[in-house]
């Protein structure tokens, strides 16, 4: 994804069928593909251009502005993982597949290896760092086995509270199709789904984490 | 004094082993406050970024870093000694040189501005048709067992059939890599070299041995860590040629740590792969469904070093007459590594597809004869895989729902069951522990193990807390550090054996020295006495005791350092810990004749594995085990194109690994009898990953009526297979 601004893009249509609508509602655990920079990006004012070395930028992550200098080419993942050392988000497949870097965006899970820094700024960013360690959903995977290596693990517990902020009470059912955008090697799914479940109703459909 | 009783508790005496304990280090990990190796940043640390083959097979004609080592931020360029001028590549992804820079943009950067000029040459990168092979093709020799023409001859029916299982990815989460360090030493101060490694290993106390000699740095100066790994299964043994490059590059940035992990692409292509079988079959038997001998012709690769193939006929090993012969062939791809059974869920996709067509060919019921031929597994397992298999089948509804071949409804939609099994080893490795326990009562444990994800942090607390009668949060555990006692890696599901019957020998030698410390104050002997829930008390006279912490205090002023070793020769006589695990496991499909889509109804997995430390962990290897196999059996294979030699889906989008959704409903019954208890402790990662091709690709074919032959069973081979039931 660019961070340049195209003008010449024409303004989406107000309603009926859009791509970008059909990919916002291609299951309910699409989600990095259809949250805020892609709407955004085509009413936003054109950007001056910036780069490519290093420019300095603010995150607001888990509530605090955090400065660092990255260059415009670094995502959202790295700028987390060597410049802030926040490493709850993994790096695995780098290209929007598996859903290990999910974190929230806007209160919306991203994969944040899709997103670059520069244009993670102004946005309410959200990472595992930010929940307590006993919050209710990584108690649920921990309390039904949902993880072994743990890897995937984080990113599993991010997109389930990404997840349950719009399904507060998801069946089994629900959780195979809303987690279907996160992977595990380790083959923890059977865990996953009790634990999605067990936390939605841990959390009684009040607010996460 | 005689030495402690180490022999296991008996079941219905035991506090903590077999409980099923929520793992310990599961809060870390699913709160992302787990580091791994690949998380850490020291202070200056380099990042760095390999050049690779981009060529299947090709010579090294120059390489030229000169414009790499003036980018900015670069810091060290390395190009090993064995690539240079004339070395020829064997596979795509070969490591040619690498770069170390200050940010991983700018390591890139430089990557991109090493030139390597190659001479491409011819490269066979296909081994599914045996006769393209050539000169790659390096046959074995034939083995024969009985009289294998003569039982052809006799049989009253035969069958064949042709089988593929092909190259996998191990593709771990975590890649291959690591964070390393290497300092010089100065003669002005004779201070030695000292290397400093944070590796992703399923090896912490082999690793340094595995790199030392290359670094010509003695082994005691090379400093292991790693508290967790992003997934192993097999593949990370060793240190590899990432670990030396990373070192290089460390010495010439003059002592920085850096970080070399392969990127994904890398990691599918040489982080390690299952080797592929095909076989042509013939089995010949009776109406009975007895088979009489077995005749296979098989080949695969293993990448360009020709691998051995998969053991065959597999777990009905004594089958009377026997002709086979296995080719291997070389092809211009990345080697093989260990793979969660390694070349058994091959052999068992071989043989139970082959036994699942002769069934179908006589007319019986595949059950029946996979349990009849049950005489010719290993004496010992004969009655365990008739009851397993029993089980499986009541957990299944197989008498319900099997129905044979291509009969289950007239609709599109076919259901079908299928059976496959499993046989492992499992014994404990060597293994070396150190218990301590202080006067101030508190309790800590030594073992450079490593916990993959299995849960070895979690059983060898409980071993210890129910040897010493403590609770869990007692006991203080220390692991993956090379200068603790050494354990062993973890392959061919050895760490449990091992690691439980180490800590509890440490910790039995541990407690008998607090007995003779406790001992006098009341009044007995010390092989008097015995540690239950938080006391030492006599035996039989429960009301002397000691608290832990009044027993503890009779130390003084010193503590208590005890070690125990699980030496694998003498493991079976304490009855700690053996081989030998079996599973028989049944998958229930529907295949959509029309889309040639395979869905997974429901997967039954029956399971033994000795003495259960924790039901709660063994489960989740099982489940993992199958969810694992379901994706080898459906989505995965590494694809190379023939033209180019280069691989097609190196990255995640088209490797594709099994979602939630794509798994069914798993039912795990593991085996836990008392006749199975009194064995002791047997491994499980790998036994359970085992039986699943076969299981899924017999459910397909007695849902078709027809086997599809190739593995993953993807909708366009569902689609051929039915065009081809068509036209015969």
């Amino acid at each position: 994804m660019s961070s340049k601004k195209d003008p010449e893009r024409p303004a989406p249509p107000k309603s009926g069928f859009s791509r970008r609508g059909f990919i916002r509602g291609v299951g309910i655990g699409g989600g990095a593909l259809g949250t805020g920079l892609l709407e955004n990006e085509a009413v936003a004012a054109p950007a001056a251009p910036v780069g490519p070395g290093p420019v300095p930028i603010t995150l607001t992550i888990n509530g605090k502005p955090m400065k660092l200098s990255v260059e415009p080419r670094v995502t959202l993942l790295d700028a987390l993982r060597h410049h802030l050392d926040l490493t709850g988000a993994k790096r695995v497949c780098d290209r929007g597949t598996c859903g290990a870097c999910t974190v929230l965006m806007e209160g919306k899970s991203v994969y944040s290896c899709t997103v670059l820094a520069i244009d993670a700024q102004g946005k309410k960013i959200d990472t595992i760092e930010g929940l307590p360690v006993n919050n209710p959903v990584s108690t649920a995977f921990v309390n039904n086995d949902a993880q072994q290596c743990g890897y995937c693990t984080p990113g599993f517990v991010m997109a389930a509270v990404g997840f349950l902020k719009e399904h507060p009470a998801p069946s089994e059912t629900d959780v195979r199709t809303g987690l279907c955008g996160n992977l595990c090697r380790c083959g923890t799914y059977m865990g996953v789904r009790k634990a999605v479940v067990q936390a939605g109703q841990a959390m009684k459909g009040g607010t996460n984490g | 004094m005689a030495n402690p009783d180490y022999s296991w508790p008996p079941m219905d005496k035991r506090k903590h082993i077999g409980k099923p304990y929520k793992r310990l280090d599961g809060p870390q990990k699913a709160a992302g406050r787990a580091k791994y190796t690949s998380d850490l940043n020291p202070k200056g640390m380099l990042f760095a970024i390999y050049v690779h083959s981009p060529y299947a097979h090709a010579k090294i004609v120059s390489i030229d870093t000169s414009e790499a080592e003036k980018m900015p931020g670069v810091k060290a360029v390395h190009v090993p000694d064995t690539m240079k001028a004339g070395t020829e590549i064997q596979w795509e992804g070969t490591e040619v040189a690498a770069v170390a820079a200050t940010t991983e943009e700018l390591a890139r950067d430089a990557a991109r501005k090493i030139k390597v000029e190659y001479e491409v040459l011819p490269h066979l990168v296909k081994d599914g048709d045996l006769a393209k092979a050539g000169s790659h093709a390096k046959a074995g020799g034939e083995g024969v067992t009985g009289d294998p023409d003569k039982a052809f001859q006799e049989a009253e029916a035969t069958s064949e059939g042709q089988y593929g299982i092909p190259v996998i990815n191990h593709c771990c989460l975590e890649p291959h890599g690591q964070v390393i360090q290497w300092i010089k030493g100065s003669a002005a101060d004779g201070s030695q070299d000292q290397v400093n490694a944070w590796p992703s290993t399923q090896n912490t106390t082999g690793w340094a041995g595995s790199i030392a000699p290359n670094l010509k740095v003695p082994v005691s100066n090379v400093k292991v860590k790693m508290d967790y790994i992003g997934g192993g299964f097999g593949s990370k043994f060793s240190a590899d040629a990432w670990g030396m490059m990373a070192a290089e590059l460390s010495r010439k940035a003059g002592g920085a740590p850096v970080k070399l992990y392969l990127e994904r692409a890398a990691e599918q292509m040489i982080g390690g792969n299952r080797p592929s079988a095909y076989a042509k079959i013939k089995l010949a038997g009776k109406k009975d469904g007895t088979v009489t001998a077995w005749q296979s012709e098989s080949w695969g690769t293993g990448g360009f070093p020709v691998v051995p193939g998969p053991p065959q006929p597999y777990v009905y090993t004594n089958i009377p007459n026997i002709r086979k012969v296995h080719t291997g062939i070389s092809v211009n791809a990345g080697q093989q590594r260990a793979w969660r059974a390694p070349g058994n869920q091959q052999a068992s996709f071989l043989t139970c597809a082959a036994l699942e067509d002769f069934a179908a060919k006589i007319g019986m019921d595949p059950l029946e004869v996979f349990k009849k031929n049950a005489q010719y597994s290993p004496p010992a397992r004969v009655d365990t895989y008739r009851y397993q298999l029993d089980k499986a089948a009541e957990l299944a509804e197989w008498k319900k729902l099997w129905k044979p071949r291509g009969t289950s409804s007239s609709g599109p939609i076919k259901r079908g069951l299928g059976i496959g099994i499993a046989a492992w080893n499992g014994a404990g490795h060597g293994s070396q522990c150190r218990t301590v326990i202080n006067p101030d009562g508190s309790v800590s444990v030594e073992i450079n193990t490593q916990d993959i994800g299995t849960g070895t942090r979690t059983i060898i607390t409980q071993v210890v807390a129910e040897s010493l009668g403590l609770q869990m949060n007692q006991i203080k555990l220390v692991i993956g550090d090379n200068s603790l006692p050494p354990d062993n890696a973890s392959g061919g599901s050895t760490t449990v054996g091992g690691v439980s019957s180490s800590s509890r020998k440490a910790s039995m030698n541990a407690l008998m020295k607090l007995f003779e410390a406790a001992a006098p104050s009341l009044n007995t002997q010390p092989e008097n006495l015995e540690a239950v829930d938080g006391r030492i008390r006599v035996k039989g006279t429960p009301a002397k005791f000691l608290t832990w912490q009044a027993a503890c205090r009779k130390l003084g002023t010193n503590s208590i350092s005890e070690m125990g070793a699980n030496v694998p020769n003498q493991a079976a006589a304490e009855k700690l810990n053996t081989g030998g695990a079996g599973g028989a496991q049944i998958a229930d499909v529907s295949v959509d004749t029309e889309t040639g889509i395979v869905k997974v109804n429901r997967y039954v997995a029956v399971q033994d594995c000795g003495l259960v430390v924790n039901p709660r962990l063994s489960e989740s290897q099982v489940y993992g085990a199958i969810i694992m196999g379901i994706s080898t059996a459906l989505f995965e294979e590494r694809v190379i194109d023939d033209a180019t030699g280069r691989t097609l889906n190196p990255e995640m989008e088209f490797y594709k690994l099994a979602g939630i959704h794509d798994i069914g409903n798993i039912v795990v019954h593991m085996d836990i009898r008392p006749e199975n208890d009194s064995r002791g402790i047997v491994g499980l990662g790998e036994p359970p990953a085992v039986p699943i091709c076969a299981a899924i690709s017999n459910a397909v074919a007695n849902a078709l009526g027809v086997r599809v032959p190739d593995l993953p069973i993807t909708p366009e081979r569902v689609l051929r297979a039915m065009e081809r039931k068509g036209e015969s």
